[in-house]
């Protein structure tokens, strides 16, 4: 089994490396989203050998959709669209690579230098039902405040990205029989 | 292979993508492209995670853990193209470098 994980994670982990960097190396950003992507999916990849089928599966239909989401706004925002503007993306290229280095070293220095304790307990014959009871039982409080912090997500990113909205239409009493567009006939609310 | 040399092999994999995300986030002019790198930090995050439940302590709080990863995974996005969108619609920016309406 341990050398399953071995095998398979370590390529794995590599995969995934490879795709992030080469999300901030290709030139075209919709190329970028699907690296990422694949970076992802090999996290994903790692979890299922883990053994945590559950976490896997979340992160791999999450980060999917998420991914796709994402292409249509880098389409949107694209900056070199079809690389017909060749341009430098960056900025700091090399300050930036400096930090990014320098947490890498800090980080994988710590990883080698400190002496990781063994394995305490046991692994659940389950992991799924292991996170499940956990946040039905002693990790509510956790699974309460996500709740509450994406239901606040949706609303403030709907506000965010609203361009005009009812109070910009209707007045801030929303008193006015016809609302102000810029092109009349616009729908009454 | 001894499972501590792999869970240091797998912990070395998560630095490398945090480093990797942080390099993205800090050089990257696209606003949509900083999101990737600080995507990416939380990518390292998670498989730190996913390691440290399986080779450290595989209790129920590392799950938990992972699972607040994935959302803030989530809510970073959500934000992050809202926050575009709006800044886009006000100044018609679209690149960190012309946001600098706080520029002191």
């Amino acid at each position: 089994m341990n050398d399953v994980v071995a095998v398979v994670g370590v390529s794995l982990g590599i995969v995934a490396v490879v795709l992030g960097v080469a999300v901030f190396v290709v030139d075209s950003m919709a190329r970028a989203t699907f690296a990422l992507l694949g970076s992802f999916l090999a996290i994903a990849g790692i979890m299922l050998v883990l053994d945590l089928p559950y976490l896997a599966l979340v992160t791999a239909l999450m980060m999917t959709m998420e991914m796709a989401v994402m292409a249509v706004f880098m389409i949107m925002f694209m900056m070199n669209p079809a690389g017909l503007m060749p341009m430098t993306m960056v900025h700091n290229a090399r300050g930036s690579a400096g930090a990014g280095l320098g947490v890498f070293a800090v980080l994988a220095a710590g990883v080698w230098l400190v002496d990781w304790p063994t394995r305490s307990g046991t692994a659940p014959a389950d992991a799924t039902v292991q996170l499940g009871e956990a946040i039905m039982g002693q990790y509510m409080l956790v699974m309460i405040l996500v709740g509450v912090g994406l239901f606040a997500t949706i609303l403030s990113g709907t506000v965010l990205a609203t361009g005009r909205g009812r109070y910009d239409r209707f007045g801030p009493d929303l008193r006015r029989s016809r609302p102000t567009d810029p092109v009349p006939g616009g729908l009454p609310r | 292979m001894t499972d501590e040399v792999l869970l240091q092999l797998l912990l070395t994999v998560a630095a490398a993508l945090v480093g990797t995300g942080v390099f993205g986030a800090l050089s990257q002019q696209s606003i949509v492209m900083v999101m990737m790198g600080i995507e990416l930090v939380v990518n390292g995050v998670l498989l730190g995670g996913v390691a440290a439940w399986y080779f450290l302590a595989p209790r129920a709080d590392a799950q938990v853990l992972i699972v607040v990863a994935l959302v803030v995974m989530a809510v970073e996005m959500v934000m992050g193209f809202a926050a575009t969108i709006a800044i886009y619609r006000a100044r018609q920016v679209d690149m960190v470098d012309m946001a600098t309406e706080l520029n002191g």
